[in-house]
Formats: C-alpha cells, structure tokens, sequence
C-alpha cells in the first residue's frame, strides 16, 4: 500500500477542563493478518500493527495491543481528559518494527 | 447452514479472481477463548452489567464489524477501568484487542472495526482498579467470513 503509514486524527483542538473528549485515530496499514495464501498457494507473512499509544509527557493516556483480528487500515476510539493544555502523541508499532507518530497540541480551557 | 456460506464465500472470492483470500482452518474453538477468558478472570467471577458491547446482529462483511465497548466509571485513580479485553470466540487467534486505560481517559469507551471469520460470539471483559472483571457477550451473524485471524 504506497500510503502505509498515514495517520488521520479527529480530535478537538481546545477543551473545557477536565470534561472527557473523543479521540478518534485511524492509520492506513493491510494488516496482514498471517492467515491469508498469495495466488501460488505461498502463506502470505503476517504484518501488523501490533501497539497503539496516546501518550501526553512521559504519562501514557491510553494503549492498545492489537492482534490480527483488527480490521486493516486500523480505527481506534477513546476518550481523553486534561486539566491543562497538552501535547499529546500518538505513536503506530507494526510487526516490522516501523513506527509512526503523529502529535496534536490541545488547549485547555476553564470549565 | 455453514455448506452454504462456504459456497457463497467460494463464489465471491471467484468472482473477486486473482489473489486467492483462502482461510486457513479455522483453529480455534469457544474453548481456546474459554481458557483465555479463564486466564483474565484469575479465578475471579465475572459480573455482569456495567459494560456494554455494541456490534451489528448481522455483519455482511466479516472484514471490518464496527465495535464499541462502553463501561459505567468514574475514571477516577480511585475507581477506573484499567483494562478492556476483546475476544471472539471463532476466529483462528481468539484474542483480537487488549486496550489500557488510565484515570486521564475520562470515561471507559473504546470503539474499534474487527475481523471475524464466521457466526460467533464475541465477548468483551473489563477490569476495574479493585480487581472486579465485568463481562458482556454478543451473537453476530457473519455472512462473508472475514480473511484474518
């Protein structure tokens, strides 16, 4: 897939204080799952993206192991809280040890 | 039943031509997720309530099933959910997610798009800070199989 490795974010860019926000990520990746059979008949090696991780400083928000039963180009939800503003960084592992990150700086406002 | 959606998957991958999407055998059974859910409960009983798993009854395609699991919690260093484990039961590797959660998540809701391979029961199992396991299961019907694991 020539876009492997395009992390797509949704997230607000400024918050109330600590009032839950959704996040939304998906990165473009097969996922190939190990399961499959190239036209030869040949196993077809797995490669996934197997850790997902939302980090804000050296505190990790949110993380997700991800076996091949997740579907390709991985989506992944969840929530968030902070109570200043932050950066916060999401980082894609796959199976051959490639990695990508991508970072959104989100305001804080008074609740 | 399962004759008749191996033949419509057969027809769809004929009609799809060139790479051969072949399933491997399916090696798993509601056992090996049985042992796996075992594992997570550590001899603890699982509760019931407080967790919601949100998938389609039917899913066309086996190759991406939209899922939310949503758990009632204060998110708080007290009282928070700190893990939430995916499992379905039918597919080659039972285990598909595990998502970890902190105080700073706010509020116990994950969503996802899964693969599953055939008609199964997938199940959901969250663990709250005290050590408590609450679980929640759900039927959906596949009418393609989905290719991975």
């Amino acid at each position: 897939m020539a876009d492997t490795g395009k992390p797509r974010l949704k997230l607000p860019e400024s918050v109330k204080a600590g009032e839950p926000f959704a996040i939304k990520t998906l990165i473009s990746h097969p996922m190939e799952s190990g399961q499959r059979k190239d036209a030869q008949g040949n196993p077809i090696p797995r490669r996934i993206i197997n850790r997902f991780t939302c980090t804000a400083g050296d505190r990790e928000v949110f993380a997700v192991d991800l076996h091949p039963a997740i579907a390709a180009n991985p989506y992944l939800a969840f929530w968030c809280r902070l109570d200043r503003p932050t950066e916060l960084v999401f980082t894609w592992i796959d199976d051959g040890g490639e990695t990508w990150t991508a970072r959104q700086q989100v305001e804080v406002v008074p609740a | 039943m399962r004759q008749n959606r191996k033949l419509q998957r057969r027809h769809v991958l004929i009609a799809a031509g060139g790479l051969a999407l072949s399933v491997r055998p399916a090696s798993a059974t509601p056992e090996a997720a049985g042992k796996l859910l075992s594992g997570i409960l550590n001899g603890r009983t699982p509760q019931e309530g407080r967790i919601r798993l949100e998938m389609p009854e039917i899913a066309e395609n086996g190759n991406t099933v939209p899922l939310t699991v949503a758990v009632e919690s204060p998110m708080t260093e007290a009282d928070h959910v700190d893990t939430i484990w995916i499992l379905a039961e039918a597919n080659p590797e039972p285990a598909v997610a595990v998502f970890h959660l902190t105080p700073m998540s706010g509020r116990a809701e994950v969503a996802t798009r899964i693969r599953l391979a055939r008609t199964q029961t997938v199940i959901a199992a969250a663990r709250t800070s005290d050590g408590t396991i609450h679980v929640a299961r759900t039927e959906v019907k596949v009418t393609i199989g989905g290719c991975g694991g």
